[in-house]
C-alpha cells in the first residue's frame, strides 16, 4: 500500500515536472540576430499592415480621431476569457518598450514570450506574427523607436481563472502554435506570395475572419470563413469565395483592393464595425500591397464557416 | 367639396404619419437602401466604370441630404432591430446610448452632402467630395452605430 502511494506521488511529481519543462517559454537569443541595418520605411509599412495603431494607440472617445503614433495602449479587448488591456508599446523606457532589446522584441513577436520570460496571451496575435520575416520584425522595431514616448503603465488583464495562469499558455502553444517563417509557394506569382505573406503574417486577417474553438484557437479548416466577433455581439463575414462570391454583386480582386483603400464595397455600401479601423491602416499602404492582398484573398479556397445566429 | 378634399388630405396625412410611426425600422432601412443604390452609382464613376455625369452626381448628394434630414425621426426609443434573411445589418444599441452624437453625425452628413453638391463640377472634385463623405460620414457612423449580425 505504501509502495503504491509512493509510486502515485512520483507519477504526479514527474507529470508536473514534465509539464513545467515542455511549457518553458521559448526565446530568440541575441546571438541569433546577425548584424543588420534596419529599414525604417519598411518598418512603417509593417506597422501599417499589422494595424498596430488600431489596438495600441491611446483610445479616443471618437474612433479615428486618436493619434496613430501615441502608442500608450489601454484599449479594452473583450473576449470569452475575460478582458485584455492592450499594453503600452511607445518608446517610454519604464512604461513602454523603450527598455526592450531587439532580441526581446523579436522574441515577443515570433515566440509570444515577454522580456521577463513569461508567456504572452495570444490576444496579441503572435500566432500570425510568428510567420513574419526576421528582417521585417527588426525593421518594425526600428520604426517603433520613432513615435513619442507615452508615460503610463496600462493596468493588468482581467481574466477568469484558470485563464489568468500564464504558464498554461505554454500548453496552449503546444497545441496550437505551429509553423515558422512564411515559405513562399514557388508555383505562384510573386504578387500572390506577397499577399499570402501580408495576410497571414503581419496583417493577421484570419485572427478576426475565422471561427475559434472552445480554447480560443482558430479552427484551421474554417480559416477565413468568418464567425462571431470576440465580444459575441456581431458577426465577422466569410472572406473566402464562399462568402464574397455570394454577395450581390460578387467581389472581384479589384473590388477587394479598392475596398481596402476607401472602405467602399461593390454594393455601394461602406465598411462598418472594426473593419473601418482596419481600412484606416490599409489605406496607408502602397497600391501594390493592397493589390497583392486582394489577389491572395480572391484565390482562397471556398470554405463554409459556422452558421450565424438564426434570423428573425 | 373643399371639405372632402381637406378630410381626405387629413386622413392621408394621418395614415402616412401612422405608417412612419408604426415602422420606423422599415423606413430607415429604405433610406439606407436608397443611399446604397446611389453610392453604387458614385462608386462606378469613381472607379471609371461609368462616365462622370454631373446630373447623377447631384442626385447622389440630394439623396444623401434627404436621408440625413429624415433619419433623425426614425430612431425612436427601443426601436432596436434584428437582422433579417435578406439584410445582415441592424442598428446598433449604441445609437440610443449616444443619441446626441448620432444626430450630430446625421446633421454633418446632410451639410457635407449639400456642400458637395454645390462644389462638385468634374470627376476630380467628385472623387474628392464623394470619397470624403464615404470614409468620414458613412464609414464613421457605420463603425460605431451599425452592427453586422450574420
Amino acid at each position: 500500500m505504501r509502495t503504491m502511494t509512493l509510486i502515485a506521488a512520483f507519477v504526479v511529481v514527474a507529470a508536473i515536472a514534465l509539464l513545467w519543462i515542455v511549457t518553458v517559454p521559448a526565446t530568440v537569443p541575441p546571438s541569433e540576430l546577425p548584424a543588420y541595418t534596419p529599414n525604417v520605411d519598411n518598418g512603417r509599412t509593417m506597422f501599417d499592415v499589422g494595424g498596430c495603431a488600431s489596438c495600441h494607440s491611446v483610445p479616443d472617445k471618437d474612433p479615428g480621431k486618436g493619434e496613430r503614433t501615441r502608442l500608450g495602449g489601454g484599449l479594452a479587448l473583450l473576449s470569452p476569457f475575460g478582458t485584455f488591456y492592450v499594453p503600452n508599446i511607445s518608446p517610454d523606457a519604464s512604461d513602454g518598450i523603450g527598455g526592450w532589446t531587439e532580441a526581446d522584441f523579436v522574441t515577443a513577436l515570433l515566440k509570444g514570450t515577454s522580456p521577463g520570460g513569461t508567456h504572452l496571451f495570444p490576444a496579441f496575435p503572435y500566432t500570425s506574427y510568428q510567420h513574419m520575416k526576421l528582417a521585417d520584425v527588426r525593421d518594425l522595431f526600428a520604426y517603433l523607436k520613432t513615435p513619442p514616448p507615452v508615460p503610463g503603465r496600462v493596468r493588468g488583464h482581467d481574466l477568469a481563472f484558470p485563464f489568468n495562469i500564464r504558464r498554461l499558455v505554454g500548453v496552449w502553444k503546444l497545441l496550437f502554435l505551429h509553423g515558422g517563417p512564411f515559405v513562399p509557394d514557388a508555383s505562384k506569382p510573386a504578387e500572390w506570395n506577397r499577399g499570402a505573406y501580408l495576410v497571414n503574417g503581419p496583417g493577421h486577417c484570419a485572427e478576426c475572419h475565422s471561427p475559434r474553438n472552445i480554447l480560443g484557437a482558430i479552427i484551421e479548416s474554417e480559416r477565413f470563413a468568418g464567425g462571431p466577433t470576440p465580444d459575441g455581439k456581431g458577426w465577422v463575414p466569410n472572406i473566402t469565395p464562399a462568402g464574397l462570391q455570394h454577395e450581390d454583386p460578387a467581389w472581384s480582386a479589384k473590388d477587394i483592393a479598392s475596398f481596402l483603400a476607401d472602405g467602399m464595397n461593390p454594393a455601394g455600401d461602406f465598411a462598418g464595425g472594426a473593419m473601418v479601423e482596419v481600412i484606416r491602416n490599409t489605406a496607408l499602404l502602397g497600391a501594390d500591397d493592397r493589390a497583392a492582398i486582394a489577389a491572395y484573398i480572391a484565390s482562397l479556397p471556398p470554405r463554409q464557416g459556422p452558421k450565424p445566429p438564426p434570423k428573425k | 367639396m373643399i371639405r372632402t378634399v381637406f378630410a381626405v388630405a387629413v386622413i392621408a396625412l394621418g395614415i402616412s404619419v401612422a405608417v412612419a410611426q408604426q415602422d420606423p425600422i422599415a423606413a430607415r432601412k429604405a433610406l439606407m437602401k436608397a443611399n446604397g443604390d446611389q453610392a453604387k452609382i458614385g462608386l462606378a464613376m469613381m472607379k471609371g466604370e461609368a462616365p462622370f455625369d454631373l446630373e447623377k452626381a447631384h442626385k447622389i448628394f440630394a439623396t444623401f441630404e434627404d436621408a440625413a434630414a429624415k433619419a433623425p425621426a426614425l430612431f425612436p426609443e427601443n426601436s432596436v432591430d434584428e437582422a433579417t434573411a435578406d439584410d445582415p445589418f441592424s442598428a446598433g444599441p449604441k445609437i440610443w446610448e449616444n443619441m446626441a452624437d448620432f444626430k450630430a453625425r446625421l446633421a454633418k452628413f446632410g451639410t457635407d452632402a449639400k456642400e458637395a453638391a454645390a462644389k462638385v463640377t468634374d470627376l476630380d472634385s467628385f472623387k474628392a467630395a464623394f470619397g470624403s463623405i464615404g470614409k468620414n460620414d458613412c464609414g464613421g457612423c457605420h463603425e460605431q452605430y451599425r452592427l453586422r449580425k450574420s
